[in-house]
């Protein structure tokens, strides 16, 4: 689960890492309002998840009351396009901070090292850009350490880590605290990645996180359900909540866009299982089509979520057919035919070609009751890809 | 010979009375692994319906039987309570089903257990092929044999080993090794067994997109593995970037965990990587010099 930058800071502060002071904002007059309160300049940052927000025209500055209001309602309903995000983001809140002046702008995240095993912090005395950038261009400026997870955060590696990336001095006390309660908050809320780009070193001497990046795991939520709740009042992943909202796991769906030289995105395509999902939707590619999803239903498939899902499958206009890849195993292969005989007998989901790959435990009984139903049973994942390929632009088989 | 176990693997299960538990030990009993008892807190001294004794304590089963290896179905909060729990009783080898255990629970128990073997989590588990099952996988798609396979998938290496039965490829040892971000045992962990089990004269592995662990094996297999032909499979290679499947392994994220980069590590390695699984068992059997 990705939060916005607001959410990110509020997590920042729990644990005591500073950030400039604000409001969260999703009117034009709650800005009003603010500033009038509080006169100075401020920074007006539209909430989205993309990169590249700033260039995009996300970030404006206001210098009084009347000012704000006009940019937050041009901002707020705006949709946003950066080179990152070709299909862009609306702005539908803002996050209103004080204006730092800033000395100058160091990086530093803590992340998974998945070969490793272990949390790694990256820290660059160049914040402020975009850090795989400044990998490409001067992988000297980035500096790493992990830690070991039995010792936990330990201040020394943030003093090496200082040293090492050549910090300005004026980091110095506060850098092994704020990186500490960084590692704190990466353990605690269960996060893939926290990032602070740019840690700020003020005019005045504070350090300040000035942006959050933060993506927490989805496994970890049950801890923490206030966090969990935030992502439902504002769903971040279209897909993600289309998928849960039939029943389906946090990450078993998945819908591909069209790319430009590659065959049309219009084969629907349901398996069990994540990996033969996956392998299902490279099929469909070797096949010389495209694969408008990925879709896991999981073990068990009941009756009721392979219609939900074959309904999720083809709300996307661009599906002309249908795939369904299953590999029984102690899911009986005539129980799943029955299922799917049985719920795409309604006249409630849009109907079109269907091609269903059937092996494993009792798939000839399942294949015979697919084809006196009118389906195309078929034995092997190439058959059917090549078949769904071929229904879907136009062919008989 | 196998690796990780056979057919005198003692084993215990954890959550042996919970559905998934119990459903799966009447299965392995029937393949005939030697599970010798189970766990479940509250309700030590009773036994299963096949007589197996359930204890209060993973020790107190260790003390008992004697097993070296478990298998875990407890909830994903559980997980590493349960893991911590093995290891504390001397269990040498945990399979650990569990799906939705927190990545950083599981940086913390891989960080804290040396010396004992953690296979997953979220994974099918292994097989000895006409040995011992301590695992989920329908046991009637494989068939004894040495061809040493290991997946980051469960449904993926049904077909993988489905087709490699089928040529007649039996199988010495299948590992599932678990779709997860931290799991304990890696592919280049297996090939480290295989490479010195003499009954597996090839090896199989079916990896997929995210992460550097294919990268990792490709090396491994090029320098400890040159009397074992290996074949590889990359699952996901269609996949756009930022879009996480399934697994919570399964994610491209900028240039890391790229198809091209494992296609171009397993190229280097001189390991042929099949485009779909229906071609494992042909590259096989070129490698190999025999008939598919």
């Amino acid at each position: 689960m990705k939060l916005m930058e607001y959410q990110g800071k509020d997590l920042f502060r729990r644990v005591g890492i500073p950030t400039p002071s604000g409001v969260f904002a999703t009117t034009a007059d709650d800005v009003k309002t603010f500033i009038t309160e509080h006169p100075g300049s401020w920074v007006l940052k539209s909430q989205v998840m993309m990169g590249g927000r700033g260039k995009a025209g996300g970030i404006k500055f206001a210098d009084d009351a009347a000012q704000g209001e006009t940019l937050a309602k041009e901002l707020i309903g705006k949709h946003l396009v950066s080179i990152q995000n070709p299909d862009g983001e609306t702005v539908k809140s803002l996050l209103v901070e004080e204006k730092v002046k800033i000395a100058h702008e160091a990086y530093v995240s803590i992340a998974i090292d998945r070969a490793a095993k272990k949390p790694v912090i990256i820290v660059s005395a160049q914040g402020g850009m975009d850090v795989e950038e400044v990998a490409e261009k001067h992988p000297d400026a980035i500096v790493k350490a992990w830690v070991d997870p039995a010792i936990g955060f330990s201040p020394f590696l943030a003093r090496e880590l200082f040293f090492a990336a050549k910090l300005p001095a004026g980091y110095g006390k506060t850098f092994p605290k704020v990186v500490g309660a960084l590692y704190d908050m990466f353990m605690t809320y269960g996060a893939n990645l926290v990032e602070i780009n740019p840690l700020v070193l003020t005019e005045d001497g504070a350090v300040i996180a000035s942006d959050a990046k933060v993506e927490l795991d989805d496994n970890a939520l049950f801890k923490h359900p206030d966090i969990a709740g935030w992502n439902k009042a504002a769903p971040t992943d279209e897909d993600q909540a289309a998928g849960v909202a039939i029943g389906l796991g946090m990450s078993n769906y998945a819908k591909f866009s069209d790319e430009p030289g590659e065959p049309p995105k219009n084969v629907g395509t349901i398996a069990n299982g994540a990996g033969l999902g996956m392998g299902t939707m490279d099929a469909v590619k070797n096949a010389g089509g495209g694969a408008a999803n990925f879709l896991d239903i999981g073990g068990g498939a009941q009756a009721e979520l392979v219609k939900n899902s074959y309904k999720l499958v083809t709300s996307d206009d661009r599906v002309t057919a249908m795939f369904i890849n299953i590999f029984g195993g102690i899911t009986r292969g005539d129980q799943v035919a029955l299922g799917i005989v049985d719920a795409l007998k309604g006249d409630d989901v849009r109907k079109v070609p269907l091609v269903i790959r059937l092996t494993g435990t009792n798939a000839e009984e399942g294949r015979k009751i697919l084809a006196d139903a009118g389906f195309f049973p078929v034995e092997t994942m190439d058959e059917g890809a090549a078949k769904a390929v071929a229904l879907a632009n136009g062919g008989s088989n | 010979m196998s690796i990780f176990l056979d057919k005198n693997t003692k084993v215990i299960v954890q959550g042996i009375t919970g559905r998934e538990g119990l459903f799966h030990t009447n299965k392995m009993l029937a393949y005939g692994t030697q599970i010798v008892g189970g766990v479940t807190p509250g309700k030590g001294g009773t036994t299963i319906e096949s007589g197996q004794p359930v204890f209060n304590t993973v020790k107190d089963a260790v003390d008992a039987t004697g097993a070296t290896h478990s298998i875990i179905f407890v909830p994903p909060f559980a997980g590493a309570d349960a893991l911590w729990e093995a290891y504390e009783a001397g269990i040498t080898l945990a399979v650990c089903i569990t799906e939705g255990i927190p990545a950083h629970e599981m940086l913390r128990v891989v960080a804290t257990t040396p010396g004992m073997r953690i296979i997953g989590p979220n994974c099918p588990g292994i097989i000895s092929p006409g040995k011992s099952i301590i695992g989920i996988m329908p046991s009637q798609v494989f068939k004894q044999g040495n061809i040493g396979m290991m997946s980051r998938s469960g449904t993926l290496t049904y077909e993988i080993v489905d087709g490699l039965t089928r040529a007649g490829f039996g199988q010495s040892t299948c590992v599932g090794i678990g779709g997860d971000p931290i799991i304990g045992t890696t592919f280049v962990d297996c090939l480290r067994e295989f490479a010195n089990d003499p009954e597996t004269v090839a090896v199989v592995v079916a990896g997929e997109i995210g992460g550097s662990d294919e990268e990792d094996a490709a090396a491994f297999i090029k320098e400890h593995l040159p009397n074992k032909p290996a074949v590889a499979f990359i699952g996901g290679r269609s996949a756009p970037k930022g879009k996480r499947l399934g697994h919570a392994g399964a994610i491209i994220s900028g240039n890391s965990g790229t198809p091209e980069s494992k296609l171009a590590a397993f190229a280097a390695a001189g390991v042929p990587v099949a485009d779909r699984p229906s071609e494992i068992p042909g590259l096989l059997a070129a490698r190999l010099n025999v008939h598919a």
